[in-house]
């Protein structure tokens, strides 16, 4: 038989062990990553200090979702109209319509 | 090459369905001889063949099997192997080195090729790769199915089926071929030259010990004895 | 040595030979098997690197903030209670805060609004944070309109847009002079909208924390670590979400594997056996099992993360950014610093990799102990 073909088991193999390099340069690249984003992230700590902050600017639909470590008891259905809840309730029961509407349209 | 001593055979022992498969054979086969078991289904040619070639063991009696090396287990000067009493490991191995099976139906495993198929047996035990390929393809030669080397093994004809068999139970380079009525699904001409090939094989000097109830097998020229069996045991010609 | 490894590799050789006959069921299933690890690694990777840099960022954030309360509900605190704590022992500085939310109609969207300590802002002028700036297209120089509490207009010149590398922090800021923000929010004068203290001696914070409940105690302190710590629940929450879904998902795969696999149909038991008269012992065709279950899910695995990986830290996680926009307009622009965890990658190895390989070798346990005779006899 002239040709002589590729084993299976190479093949797979050779998968294997690349995507296993692949994944350690996961790990490298995150190293380096943290270790040039760390200007970036002194950068966002010194405006918390200055300007005081106590959260991420994450969620900015609603008032507890902005400020999650500020919120209340009662922050709930209470800003903004079409916000959506961390309560289970609040993703069953759509505000009334009339709290609904954006610019004249309802959401 | 294989004695055999009284040797039975009891399924379900102490069950209301006890079944005496093989009850009180002795037997001596001889090597580089082609020997028939001759005898109708039911007659326990199928469970003595299997108890001869290490795949089961006997409810009672001894076998010994002699002309092989095996490491690890202590051999006189005929090198006789006890295999009755041997521990299942050791008996793996003896099965492996002595024996190549030919079954009933060609059992090519489907979908995967015919080279591979012929690979099979010896894939377990660690040789080079392309050592073993190397070997098939000399086998897959030898009995002029080489084309079909890298075809699925589900296309072979019934004949090319029936070599390729022959050729995976060759594989190992065994002592013994044991075939169990090989030409149950052959036409006439197929199961000549099923004995054709036998036949070469004995020029090789390998053993061959055929269960059949085709007179095409019992009565073809190169058989060497031919052994009757009836219920269980053997019947004196 | 090197017998074992070939052995190995003839098993593996039969068992892709014998998972590329069935190729489109098995092609599928690994499909199936990326897209689940792909999105819980996605999720883990998300969660992990925003807490990690909650942390980071945060850790200067105000040591006590104190809320006043009534009814339940967070007030205004007057300008009394700052003197009052001032006097408790180990406080260092107490300053009023004010800032609040604005709602704005054209975009729909909320701001935050803010009175900062040490910067001075004119009045008339704001600075915002980036995200104002893209969602109005507002640049510096241009001039936002605001409403008033009493309904009065007041328009407000962008003096400066905060950097885009403080996005996480100030997306949604406005800045404004003390004087406009009173006016914009009718602020009843001597009041604030809460109060940041700093102390001397940091590991005192609980201890003062409960002396400013026991004086004042319609109040209520929040302390720093509280503050860090609303991070890491709140995205097992919203993260927890999504692991909820595909937690569900993942068992119906494992059932499905394992349903597949315990029904071992008659070719494969034929096949089994076939294998067992050509001299394969049960520890061979276990192997076979063995490899068949990793091939498949090991393969899965790491593609799976390897793209969660590209995903959430080089395409910014576009799959997760609706769900965890929600209803907001504003949502910040930012690079998530890929913190990684070796932990929770292998946490996840073990809930996929090991449940279907065991899965698969299990159930052909009885079909691999079958003797070798019966392989003469079919």
């Amino acid at each position: 038989m002239g040709i002589k073909p590729f084993r299976k088991s190479g093949i797979f193999l050779c998968f294997i062990a690349v995507s296993l390099l692949l994944v350690s340069v996961m790990f490298v690249y995150a190293f380096f990553r943290v270790r040039s984003d760390a200007g970036t992230i002194i950068r966002q700590s010194e405006i918390v200090k200055e300007l005081q902050l106590t959260d991420l600017c994450l969620f900015t639909e609603a008032r507890y979702t902005r400020n999650p470590s500020q919120a209340d008891l009662h922050a709930a259905f209470q800003d903004h109209p079409v916000s959506i809840e961390h309560f289970p309730a609040g993703s069953l029961v759509m505000p009334p319509e009339c709290l609904r509407r954006i610019n004249g349209k309802v959401n | 090459m294989i004695d055999l001593i009284d040797i039975r055979k009891v399924f379900n022992v102490g069950r209301p369905n006890e079944f005496r498969a093989v009850n009180g054979v002795t037997l001596s086969i001889e090597q580089g001889k082609i020997s028939v078991l001759k005898g109708p289904s039911g007659s326990g040619k199928t469970t003595l063949l299997s108890m001869m070639g290490c795949m089961s063991r006997p409810t009672s009696g001894r076998i010994k099997v002699c002309g092989v090396k095996i490491s690890g287990i202590a051999q006189d000067g005929d090198r006789a192997i006890e295999v009755t009493s041997l521990p299942e490991r050791f008996l793996t191995e003896v099965r492996r080195k002595t024996f190549g099976f030919i079954f009933q139906q060609s059992n090519l495993i489907r979908g995967i090729t015919v080279i591979e198929n012929v690979m099979l047996p010896a894939y377990p035990y660690g040789a080079k790769h392309s050592d073993l390929r190397v070997r098939a393809m000399s086998l897959l030669k030898l009995f002029n199915i080489s084309d079909h080397a890298l075809h699925r093994a589900e296309w072979l004809s019934g004949g090319e089926a029936q070599r390729a068999t022959i050729a995976r139970a060759l594989m190992n380079d065994p002592f013994a071929i044991i075939a169990d009525e090989p030409t149950a699904h052959l036409d006439t001409k197929l199961s000549r030259e099923f004995m054709e090939i036998v036949a070469r094989l004995k020029e090789d000097g390998k053993t061959a010990l055929i269960a059949s109830h085709d007179p095409i097998v019992y009565e073809s020229p190169v058989v060497d004895r031919v052994v009757s069996m009836r219920d269980g045991m053997l019947v004196p010609d | 040595m090197g017998k074992s490894i070939e052995r190995q590799r003839n098993i593996i050789d039969f068992t892709l030979s014998s998972l590329l006959r069935r190729k489109g069921k098995n092609i599928s299933l690994m499909i199936v098997y990326t897209v689940i690890v792909f999105v819980l690694a996605s999720v883990m990777f998300f969660t992990h690197s925003i807490k990690k840099e909650a942390h980071l960022i945060l850790k200067d954030a105000p040591e006590m903030v104190v809320q006043k309360m009534i009814a339940g509900r967070h007030e205004l605190i007057p300008e009394g209670y700052m003197e009052k704590i001032g006097g408790i022992r180990g406080v260092g500085s107490v300053h009023g805060r004010l800032w609040g939310y604005y709602y704005d109609p054209t975009v729909g969207a909320n701001y935050t609004l803010l009175v900062p300590q040490d910067r001075k802002i004119e009045s008339g002028e704001i600075i915002i944070g980036n995200g104002i700036s893209r969602s109005r297209l507002a640049y510096e120089g241009d001039i936002i309109g605001f409403r008033s509490y009493d309904g009065s207009p007041m328009n407000l010149a962008i003096k400066e847009i905060l950097s885009y590398d403080s996005e996480l922090v100030s997306s949604d800021l406005v800045l404004i002079s003390r004087d406009d923000f009173m006016t914009l929010f009718g602020m009843p004068k001597g009041h604030f909208t809460d109060l940041a203290l700093s102390v001397r001696n940091p590991r005192e914070l609980p201890t003062i924390a409960q002396k400013i409940s026991d004086l004042l105690p319609d109040t209520r302190p929040i302390i720093r670590n509280e503050i860090e710590r609303t991070y890491d629940s709140v995205f097992d929450w919203r993260g927890g979400v999504m692991v909820l879904i595909l937690s569900t998902a993942l068992l119906s795969f494992v059932i499905f594997a394992w349903e597949k696999a315990s029904g071992l149909s008659a070719d494969e038991k034929r096949e089994i056996g076939i294998l067992k008269g050509l001299g394969w012992e049960t520890s061979d065709v276990i192997m076979i099992k063995f490899w068949e279950g990793v091939v498949v899910s090991l393969s899965s695995f790491l593609v799976g993360i390897i793209l969660a990986y590209i995903h959430v830290f080089f395409t910014h996680a576009p799959l997760f950014e609706h769900t965890l926009k929600g209803w907001a307009i504003l949502y910040p622009e930012f690079r998530l610093t890929p913190f990684v965890d070796a932990y929770q990658i292998f946490t996840l190895f073990f809930l996929t990799v090991v449940p279907y390989t065991v899965a698969t070798i299990i159930p052909a346990w009885r079909a691999a102990t079958v003797d070798p005779d019966s392989a003469m006899r079919t």
